[in-house]
């Protein structure tokens, strides 16, 4: 691994990396059976660098702002090393929102350069976003076809310059990427990071979960997603390991390419693991009697052998056929994104699998507390990391109280917001609103949120005022949406849900009609996006001199309100 | 040749298998998600059985953000 404490750049770690490991291979793509490419660091850098060149033959420079916008694959990987080369700054963008909430994000970030895929880019151009104002000067679109009209684009394959692109460097305080947290709606939650706050993050995670030459990752979270460009990009790079990208997420192909690339890591979101968790169970509880029995009594063994450490040799020889399944060298799922249940974590270590759990927040890069499986524990979010200071501001008798972080991985603050920057930093401190308190063994526990927003089990953070936008015109006097959590606070970070508060014109009554109308719309919004339930409420809302309404005054007004028969499911 | 409504059927049908539902009971404008009550790992399974029926590769982007039985059938029926 390359010694970070000596770079001052991401892309100047990169750079060095692709030559220190140059005959080690770094990426392979697998489209279904096929397997599409397999490129060494050298044959990365040979694609990298007239990528670089031609940006900077375009004119983008030091601070300039490209976006990507596309599925795993090496594209990705060597865009955005062509971007840090040449001294940018790095968009990363869900490729699942709309297109109209991809260019708002573009708009936003201010981004001059875009690189994606021809069938995203198919749909952005014909989106009405497109008549927004961007700073986009340069579009790039990958695998177009040969008869393709490219709209104002450029193929992403022709896109070279010649002769050897000129390092642009950074400093350790420069930006480095914009990252958006959520907020598609009226306002985008984008993350500044710098480049020391991914330098200082992938110390601190390698030194529990080292990567090296040989390791192979393979990448099926959004290479967007924080996670994913640390401990898939990043993170092996820096250390020689091999990334591996799936073209296609069907389950079939996935449990294949573990046994066919003998994968080391993996990382998923909590509903993944619990569907792997669910089929696992399915076909344990398919095994006849005395081979289940015998399978039940190995587990039981394996649990009590491991119980103050990992034993991975162990594991995989008391459980050979599950270990074979998953490759025979699966070392950890990382799993994040979102709350994971401890029944779930514990299923998978009793099968010799350790699930690295931990907690973190796109503001500080990936992650805050990990657990480092020494002892393995369920019922926690792990240790801080070294380098990171956590405390619980304001505790509450049993000790529970907000979580406020401190380190290098914390981002300078949210883009063009200094106002909510200044309410989420204070003196150094990250105010999480999530809830937690420390155990005797200095692991953190966490107990809900006191915010109002939700993270569904797939990772994704939903403020509800963003989606309000969908119920616009219902034809009620006024209405709101929360987390249901934040009205009746639960202590639980599970099955979080929105609701949907009404205040209906006097003498209107909650008609079918209606119910169906706020179904249709709710429809329409995207599965984690939707609501699960309206509450009724009889007065006005109380709300702000410039009318805005008072979502926390409101939300103490509906807590009044008992939650078992106030909330009318959908 | 299938016609489009053919096909939409199809998708009908194997759904209704697939997740053990009254054949019937889905109509081409249901919302998949909703109506089975199927997350979107298991609309994954259900698109592999698709495109093993019909004989096609439906490529992950092509059904991102589709959720109603009548657009994933056309889908599907651009690939036939």
């Amino acid at each position: 691994m390359l010694d970070l404490s000596q770079y001052q750049s991401i892309g100047a770690a990169l750079k060095d990396a692709l030559d220190q490991f140059s005959n080690e291979v770094c990426v392979i793509e697998s489209d279904r059976e096929r397997e599409k490419e397999r490129l060494t660091y050298r044959d990365f850098k040979a694609r990298a660098h007239p990528l670089a060149k031609a940006l900077e033959d375009a004119g983008f420079g030091a601070g300039d702002r490209a976006s990507i916008i596309m599925t795993n694959q090496s594209k990705w990987l060597i865009s955005a090393y062509a971007v840090f080369y040449a001294g940018g700054v790095l968009v990363p963008l869900d490729y699942k929102l709309t297109p109209d909430e991809q260019w708002q994000l573009l708009k936003h970030s201010g981004a001059n350069a875009l690189v994606t895929e021809y069938p995203i880019w198919r749909q952005l151009s014909e989106a009405q976003g497109r008549s927004t104002t961007t700073n986009v000067k340069t579009v790039l679109v990958t695998e177009a076809p040969k008869s393709a009209e490219l709209r104002g684009a450029t193929r992403w394959e022709g896109f070279t310059g010649s002769g050897e692109p000129a390092f642009v460097p950074r400093t350790r305080q420069d930006l480095a990427a914009i990252v958006y947290s959520s907020g598609t709606g009226g306002r985008p939650k984008g993350c500044l990071m710098t480049h020391e706050n991914y330098l200082e993050q992938c110390v601190a995670l390698t030194s529990i979960y080292p990567f090296s030459p040989g390791v192979r990752y393979l990448s099926i979270l959004p290479t967007n997603h924080a996670i994913d460009f640390m401990v898939g990009f990043f993170g092996p790079f820096i250390c020689g390991a091999t990334v591996v990208h799936l073209r296609t997420l069907r389950p079939e192909y996935v449990r294949e390419a573990f046994s066919k690339y003998k994968i080391t890591y993996v990382s998923l979101v909590p509903l993944v693991l619990k569907n792997l968790q669910k089929g696992l169970e399915a076909r344990f509880a398919e095994l006849p009697a005395g081979k289940r029995k015998m399978f039940n009594a190995l587990v039981a063994v394996n649990r009590a052998l491991t119980k103050s450490r990992p034993r991975l040799g162990l594991s995989r020889r008391l459980l050979k056929e599950v270990h074979n399944a998953f490759g025979g060298e699966l070392r950890a799922i990382i799993v994040g994104g979102a709350f994971t249940e401890p029944q779930t974590l514990q299923f998978f270590y009793d099968l010799g699998i350790p699930v690295a759990n931990g907690y973190g927040l796109t503001e500080t890069v990936v992650a805050v507390t990990v657990n480092d499986l020494n002892p393995f524990r369920a019922d926690t979010v792990g240790k801080p990391l070294p380098g990171m200071e956590v405390r619980i501001v304001h505790p509450a008798a049993d000790g529970i109280g907000e979580v406020a972080v401190r380190g290098k991985t914390i981002m300078s603050g949210y883009l063009n917001e200094p106002e909510l920057t200044a309410e989420t930093i204070i003196d150094g401190w990250l105010m999480t609103g999530d809830l937690g308190r420390f155990d005797a063994a200095g692991h953190l526990q966490l107990f809900g949120r006191k915010k109002n927003m939700i993270v569904t089990e797939e990772g994704k953070n939903i403020y509800p005022e963003d989606i309000e936008a969908a119920f616009d015109g219902l034809p009620v006097k006024e209405f709101c949406i929360f987390a249901a959590n934040y009205i009746w606070p639960q202590r639980s970070m599970v099955g979080e849900q929105l609701l949907l508060a009404l205040h209906q014109e006097p003498g209107q009554t909650y008609t079918e009609e209606l119910c169906r109308d706020i179904s249709a719309r709710n429809g329409k919004l995207l599965n984690y996006k939707r609501i699960h339930g309206v509450v009724l409420y009889e007065e006005d809302f109380p709300r702000t001199a410039s009318l805005k309404i008072k979502r926390n005054a409101l939300r103490e007004q509906l807590a009044k309100l008992d939650r078992a028969t106030a909330v009318l499911p959908l | 040749m299938r016609t489009l409504e053919q096909t939409t059927q199809e998708v009908l049908d194997l759904a209704s298998k697939h997740f053990h539902v009254p054949a019937g009971s889905l109509a081409p404008e249901d919302d998949f998600f909703k109506k089975l009550g199927i997350d979107s790992l298991e609309t994954l399974e259900m698109l592999s059985r698709l495109e093993n029926h019909f004989g096609i590769e439906l490529p992950d982007y092509e059904v991102q953000g589709v959720s109603d039985f009548r657009t994933l059938a056309s889908r599907i029926q651009s690939r036939l």
